[in-house]
């Protein structure tokens, strides 16, 4: 009997040898894989893209997002572990010029302010308030600042849960970038970053969707989300004003505006993209915290430690193509991403025809 | 061992023995190999660890600060809440895994103590990351539902029951812990209880002793050191737990008393910051990885020792997690 | 007499503390059991078995290609990890009555007490710096987490066959080496089992060491240096998600791998209870099995 065990194990392993080694294979012929990891923003977006850019291509290209943070997206990327990364905060001057990377903007988002106040449906909230609840200068919700933003609610006596990022990443780095913007003690306190000393008592989860689970499931809670985070699991998210004095629900519209309001000099693919933002933009229609997303690789696609060939190199360069323009981008309004106005769209053109491969572009 | 007889019945045939010395010095050389894995684990370690250790020195395990935007990193905060977390499964889960031990080994019928053994010992088998799934579905709702808002009511004005009921903090992590390190205090303490030779507990029985004076007087005292052993034994199971950990604890990288804050251990801080950890934030983390080790040694190898007293080699195949 | 009333009651009531904390800690066991079932089973089906993980809203995503993930990471940790703990067991118990024997057991605990973390640390900076996020670096972190547990049940299953066996082989002038084997494969074969076992049942279940290494992926890859889908990222992912249909997809792959790892731990205790009554073949296997997955 044990031998009979043995046999069917030696089976197996020679099966699953084979299987690694190509000869049985799951898929079709010749597929190209692709790894990507960063932001956990864009990713509903980013994993729809490999869903339809796999079905597109008949399988023959698997482009695997890992998520993990912006944080982890730039480290690796820099460390050539993935091929490309995701990243809501761009790189610092220096890193741009260090490594020899290319910012491609992908979509625009929304960074929205969910809370869980259970029978509470509608909530206004402006910079300032958002900042104090954040650094626990506000820690109940019945706070009369609170209270006088929304007169008629019936706000609960209870402390608020704030709830950040653990991880090292682009959408806190987008929302404190915008409340260092609305509130000077902020900015003094606690500065923007991809990280920040939060006050004791916060809760951390790591990746949007953590922190999106932890609103959904601590009453009295208040966190930082992407805006499709918020839609497609119904957590209530705030009204926040905008540069202009007015309240504004997140969505698709909103996120446009302030995109088209604040249409910034973009700098070239390969320039210095530290200083790029689309928060607090004017306009009567404007989300105040907005942002791009990126997607990063390098210029030269080549080079010793990955030996990327020429074929993964082209494709990587055709995805992004298709997911920058009309294709990619009709698959970002049902998901509440906002589609690429037509000038970033050129512009990423551009950047993608200055990639090279050994010294040669691969576009034409 | 095995006490191979020598002389007479060990003499080979020369031919013969050129393949036992193959076979020997083969076999040796996997153990080798094996000793020289470890071996190269630790110091590869130490090697990547070795910026943090020249930047920070000594300070690394005392200063409070985590704070990647000034490149600022120590351990402290993690040893702290490794140790609170173990603190609090070892306050829960060794009495409970003591009177399983004395339930399993003193009172259950000969029928039922073979299956509950078994039972309990499936706590063990459970894949780490499902105890985290649990806990984050099932336990925190009654943590925050009943158990937290009952500390806090009881307890709130100690500086260890602080705060909100959340359910996301080491109370919880600890809680989990507990439950995770049941089998294996459990166990071990019921195998010492049960190597008390039957004679002390005939002796105490026949002076007209209770049960319950029974265990108490001649099999507790006398398995006293593996219960211990056990309890430590338990306690390095603990510390090296990371998946149920990281999905519990909150993520806080600051030391704080209450129970009810969120905090870190030294293995949840390495499994949520190395995928964007480079240059000296990395190096930092393998250093806590170190530390971890070296704690989670010291721990099993005192274990060893105590147990040891009791019972005879005790092998570990347990591992680390 | 009143004196003896109160013992009697102590007895009785610590009697039913005793009986109490086993239920206790029964508890979580049978609730992770219902909740695993309960909430994994609708998730369930064929497709879910078959298709491969797809993103949010899909309708027909899958854990198909995280099973077939943990096989093949399985199967690579294996072919490395029970060849060397096999073999090493082998040398400590036959040949280790020595120093250098009595060292290799002592590290060889070492390295079972070792948290699973820290080996993945470990392959990620030995492995992933050079080949990037693959199966094989997945598979090398398992190897290591493998190699002690075998190397145990081995030793210890070869340690109970009386010696008066290797006597009688060696009188008959079966040369040493084949006496070992001998010996190993028709008294120890069961301890063999049990440890591969084991060890499979317990890394199926890590998950610590493949963050690190396996990274994870969506497709059907098998590659060896190539990120590769398994069953306790798909769980640690989902489980700390907000949509519904990622969350059951977490449930059910949890239902597939507890699944698993239960009828592993079932098959060796049978398989101990069968071939060896005692006591110490009980005591041998419960030690390995309190090896708990990270």
């Amino acid at each position: 009997m044990i031998y009979v065990g043995a046999a069917i194990a030696v089976v197996a392993i020679v099966i699953v040898a084979a299987f690694s080694m190509g000869i049985l294979s799951t898929g079709s012929k010749e597929s190209v894989s692709l790894t990507g990891a960063g932001a956990t923003f864009p990713m509903p977006l980013i994993l729809k893209w490999a869903d339809e850019y796999y079905n597109v291509t008949d399988g023959a290209v698997k482009v695997n997002y890992g998520g993990g943070g912006s944080g982890a997206g730039i480290t690796q990327i820099k460390e050539k572990q993935v091929d490309f990364a995701g990243t809501d905060a761009p790189l610092s001057s220096t890193e741009s010029s260090t490594y020899g990377l290319v910012h491609i903007p992908e979509t625009l988002g929304a960074v929205v302010v969910a809370y869980n106040l259970p029978g509470i449906t509608s909530l206004r909230l402006d910079g300032d308030t958002i900042a104090k609840i954040f650094m626990k200068d506000i820690s109940v919700w019945n706070d009369p600042a609170i209270a006088a933003l929304n007169p008629g609610a019936t706000l609960p006596d209870e402390s608020i849960a704030t709830v950040v990022r653990s991880d090292s990443s682009g959408t806190t780095f987008v929302f404190t970038g915008y409340l260092a913007i609305v509130s000077p003690v902020f900015d003094e306190l606690y500065g923007q970053g991809k990280t920040v000393a939060w006050p004791n008592g916060t809760l951390a989860q790591s990746g949007n969707s953590g922190v999106a689970q932890a609103v959904q499931g601590t009453s009295y809670s208040i966190g930082y989300i992407e805006l499709a985070y918020a839609l497609e699991n119904d957590i209530s998210f705030a009204q926040v004003e905008n540069h202009d004095g007015q309240f504004i629900t997140a969505s698709l519209d909103t996120t446009a505006a302030a995109a088209a309001a604040a249409v910034p000099a973009l700098p070239a693919g390969d320039g210095d993209w530290s200083e790029v933002h689309v928060l607090n933009a004017p306009g009567s229609d404007s989300y105040p915290i907005v942002t791009f997303t990126y997607i990063l690789i390098y210029k030269e696609l080549y080079n010793e430690e990955t030996e990327m060939n020429k074929t993964a190199a082209e494709t990587l360069l055709d995805f992004i193509w298709w997911a920058v323009h009309d294709d990619g981008q009709s698959l970002a309004g049902p998901l509440q991403y906002a589609p690429l106005p037509d000038a970033v769209v050129e512009l990423n053109e551009e950047t993608l025809r200055s990639i090279t491969y050994q010294g040669e572009p691969l576009m034409d | 061992m095995m006490g191979w007889s020598k002389g007479k019945q060990g003499r080979k045939r020369g031919r013969a023995s050129l393949e036992d010395k193959l076979f020997k010095y083969a076999v040796m050389g996997v153990a080798a190999l094996v000793l020289a894995l470890l071996w190269a684990l630790v110091s590869k370690l130490v090697l990547d660890a070795l910026p943090s250790m020249e930047a920070f020195g000594i300070g690394f395990l005392t200063s409070t600060v985590w704070d990647p935007n000034r490149e600022l990193y120590t351990a402290l905060p993690f040893i702290f809440g490794t140790l609170v977390t173990s603190a609090v499964a070892i306050a829960i889960g060794v009495p409970i895994s003591i009177g399983i031990a004395i339930y399993l080994s003193e009172l259950a019928p000969a029928s039922v103590r073979e299956p509950l053994s078994f039972l309990i010992e499936l706590l063990a088998a459970v894949p780490s990351v499902i105890y985290g799934l649990w806990a984050i579905y099932t336990l925190r709702p009654l943590l925050t539902g009943s158990v937290e808002p009952f500390l806090i009511d009881t307890l709130g004005w100690t500086p260890f029951f602080e705060g909100a009921a959340f359910g996301i903090d080491k109370l919880a992590a600890g809680i989990i812990l507990a439950i995770m390190i049941i089998p294996t205090v459990a166990s071990v303490s019921k195998e010492s209880m049960m190597a008390v030779p039957d004679s002390q507990r005939e002796a105490a029985l026949s002076l007209g002793a209770t049960k319950y004076e029974t265990t108490r007087m001649a099999v507790l005292s006398y398995a006293r050191s593996g219960i211990f052993g056990a309890t430590i034994l338990g306690l390095g199971r603990a510390v090296g737990e990371t998946m149920a950990v990281t999905m519990t604890i909150g993520n806080a990288n600051i030391i704080s008393w209450s129970l009810l804050d969120p905090g870190q251990t030294m293995a949840s801080v390495i499994a949520n910051n190395w995928g964007e950890a480079d240059g000296l934030m990395l190096s930092s983390l393998i250093e806590i990885g170190v530390v971890l080790f070296v704690v989670a040694l010291t721990v099993n190898v005192f274990a060893r020792l105590m147990i040891g007293r009791v019972m005879k080699a005790v092998p570990m195949t347990g591992g680390g997690l | 007499m009143k004196g003896y009333n109160v013992r009697r009651w102590k007895d009785r009531t610590a009697s039913l503390l005793a009986l109490g904390c086993v239920l206790v800690a029964l508890v979580p066991l049978i609730s992770i059991l219902i909740e695993v079932i309960t909430r994994g089973a609708p998730a369930v089906d064929w497709t879910f078995l078959t298709e491969r993980t797809k993103s949010a809203g899909s309708t027909d995503s899958g854990i198909g290609n995280a099973i077939l993930g943990s096989v093949l990471l399985v199967a690579w940790a294996s072919l490395i990890g029970l060849p060397l703990g096999v073999l090493t067991g082998i040398y400590v118990s036959e040949y280790g009555d020595n120093w250098f024997g009595r060292t290799v057991r002592f590290f060889n605990d070492i390295l079972a007490n070792f948290p699973s973390i820290v080996i993945g640390l470990f392959a990620y900076s030995l492995i992933v710096t050079v080949v990037g996020f693959s199966m094989i670096s997945g598979a090398f972190a398992l190897a290591i987490i493998m190699i002690p547990i075998v190397a145990n049940t081995t030793e210890e299953s070869l340690r109970m066959v009386p010696n008066s066996l290797r006597e009688a082989s060696l009188a008959l002038g079966v040369p040493r080496w084949r006496t070992v084997l001998k010996v190993m494969v028709s008294n120890g074969r069961a301890g063999l089992v049990t440890g591969a076992l084991l060890a499979i049942a317990r890394v199926a279940g890590e998950t610590a060491p493949l963050i690190l290494t396996a990274f994870g992926n969506n497709f059907w890859e098998t590659g060896l240096t190539e990120p590769v889908a398994a069953l306790p990222l798909v769980i640690f992912r989902n489980a700390m998600s907000p949509y519904a249909d990622l969350q059951e997809q977490a449930w059910g792959a949890a239902l597939v791998l507890i699944m698993m790892v239960l009828s592993l731990n079932v098959v060796v205790r049978l398989l101990t209870r069968k071939r060896l009554k005692n006591y110490k073949a009980v005591k041998k296997t419960w030690k390995a099995r309190l090896s708990l997955s990270g």
